[in-house]
């Protein structure tokens, strides 16, 4: 259930966010960080955004998660 | 630092100390999944022994509640929204799985969004989310009720079953029967309340706990941070997954929480009743309640026969110790909570050890 993946901010429209992730790109709600600018990367749980990380970091768990999803 | 790097450091802290065993208590299922997952029981030595913990939000949640949800689908023409995990939950006699294939209107979504959207454009039809989760989840609740109040919603309602963690972890470090040595704290959870509210942990009950991140490297490197607490006696509270994990947390999403919710005693399946951990709507919002607007009468719900998944959460026993284990109880067919959802530790065991067997 808690389980949240690493996504790039591309677009920002009020509360909703165009994110991509893998090449997926999808819409989520960022109410929750309303700080979040073009560029970082949030974590993303059921639908929202619940927390911003730094590049460095994100760039790790998404080779762990390319990782993930290649093997399932 | 990679792996068999932190490896060789853990080994050469347990070597150091001269304890037969060391409990660490994953708390998180998404970390039993995890360390399942990645074989990372197999990389430690024997010494230290991982036990899964109450954080899998279906497995905790008590047979009563699911029995309450089929009840109201019973009653009143509804449509429930619900996370893929709680659908096939067993309740006393039934579960959400079974409703919807006679026909009732369970419909599974990843998102809360989902079922406020689909309350907005179907204004004939009642609306029930499931709201159900850790503090990860609650401020996504807290959300959607304000929008629906906002937009005057009259067809949309939570049935809350939202927990919150810290008062958990406090009656499993009072119970006598369940010995820890050291706590892996959730990631997810911490990223929204930070690491202030486990500070009792190390200062009343003296044990370490490490904030984790996901990652096979992370778990590890907080195992390692947990040994050195230990060999130093000095436990604190510490955070691992610090990309994510903000001592303060994100306090914009704990306002939420708090602007919606108020704090009250919970069930927990295997723990009972624990004071102040659980979540209810506040009065303002109370005509979001499904449990109010869609009363129903008493139940008499019963936890599944010769299940063990209480003291599978609390880690007194391991899912191998559970007589239906892998026998009547397996993931298609599941008995109790922990074989059903994804992060439950019957279903980890499952999957990923039963090789033993």
């Amino acid at each position: 259930m808690c389980l949240a993946i690493p996504a790039k901010v591309i677009k920002i429209n009020k509360n909703i966010a165009e994110i991509e992730s893998l090449g997926v790109v999808k819409e989520v709600d960022i109410t929750l960080v309303p700080d979040a600018k073009i560029g970082d990367y949030v974590i993303v749980h059921a639908g929202f955004a619940i927390q911003i990380i730094d590049k460095k970091e994100a760039s790790i768990a998404e080779g762990y998660w390319k990782e993930f999803l290649e093997e399932t | 630092m990679n792996i068999k790097e932190i490896c060789s450091e853990i080994n050469s802290l347990v070597r150091d100390q001269d304890k037969k065993s060391i409990n660490i208590m994953e708390v998180c299922g998404t970390h039993t999944m995890e360390i399942a997952r990645n074989g990372l029981k197999q990389l430690l030595p024997p010494e230290i022994n991982l036990i899964s913990g109450p954080g899998c939000p279906v497995c905790v949640t008590p047979v009563n509640e699911i029995d309450n949800i089929i009840e109201i689908l019973k009653d009143y023409d509804v449509s429930i929204f619900s996370f893929g995990d709680m659908i096939k939950v067993p309740g006393s006699s039934s579960s959400l799985a079974y409703e919807k294939s006679i026909g009732k209107d369970v419909v599974i979504c990843y998102s809360p969004l989902y079922a406020l959207e689909f309350a907005e454009n179907n204004p004939d039809k009642n609306v029930i989310f499931i709201a159900i989760g850790f503090e990860t989840t609650a401020p996504l609740s807290s959300v959607i009720v304000k929008r629906a109040s906002d937009k005057k919603l009259r067809n949309f309602f939570i049935y809350c079953t939202h927990k919150i963690i810290p008062p958990a972890l406090e009656v499993l470090l009072k119970d006598k029967k369940v010995r820890i040595d050291g706590l892996l704290l959730p990631g997810h959870v911490s990223a929204i309340i930070g690491s202030n509210p486990y500070r009792f942990i190390a200062e009343d009950y003296k044990i370490p706990g490490v904030i984790s991140g996901f990652d096979p490297a992370g778990i590890l490197q907080a195992i390692k941070m947990i040994l050195l607490q230990l060999q130093q006696e000095k436990p604190k509270i510490e955070i691992e997954y610090k990309s994510v994990v903000k001592e303060e947390g994100n306090t914009v999403a704990v306002n939420q929480i708090h602007e919606v919710f108020q704090i009250q005693d919970s069930m927990w399946r295997g723990l009972g009743s624990i004071p102040k951990s659980g979540l209810k709507l506040k009065p303002v919002f109370a005509s979001f309640d499904a449990k109010l607007k869609f009363p129903i009468k008493k139940l008499n719900s019963r936890e599944p026969k010769g299940c063990e998944c209480g003291n599978v959460l609390k880690g007194i026993k391991k899912p191998d110790d559970c007589k239906l284990f892998a026998k009547s109880c397996t993931p298609d067919n599941p008995i109790g909570p922990c074989m059903v959802s994804s992060e439950g530790t019957c279903a980890a065991y499952y999957k990923f050890y039963r090789i033993k067997y």
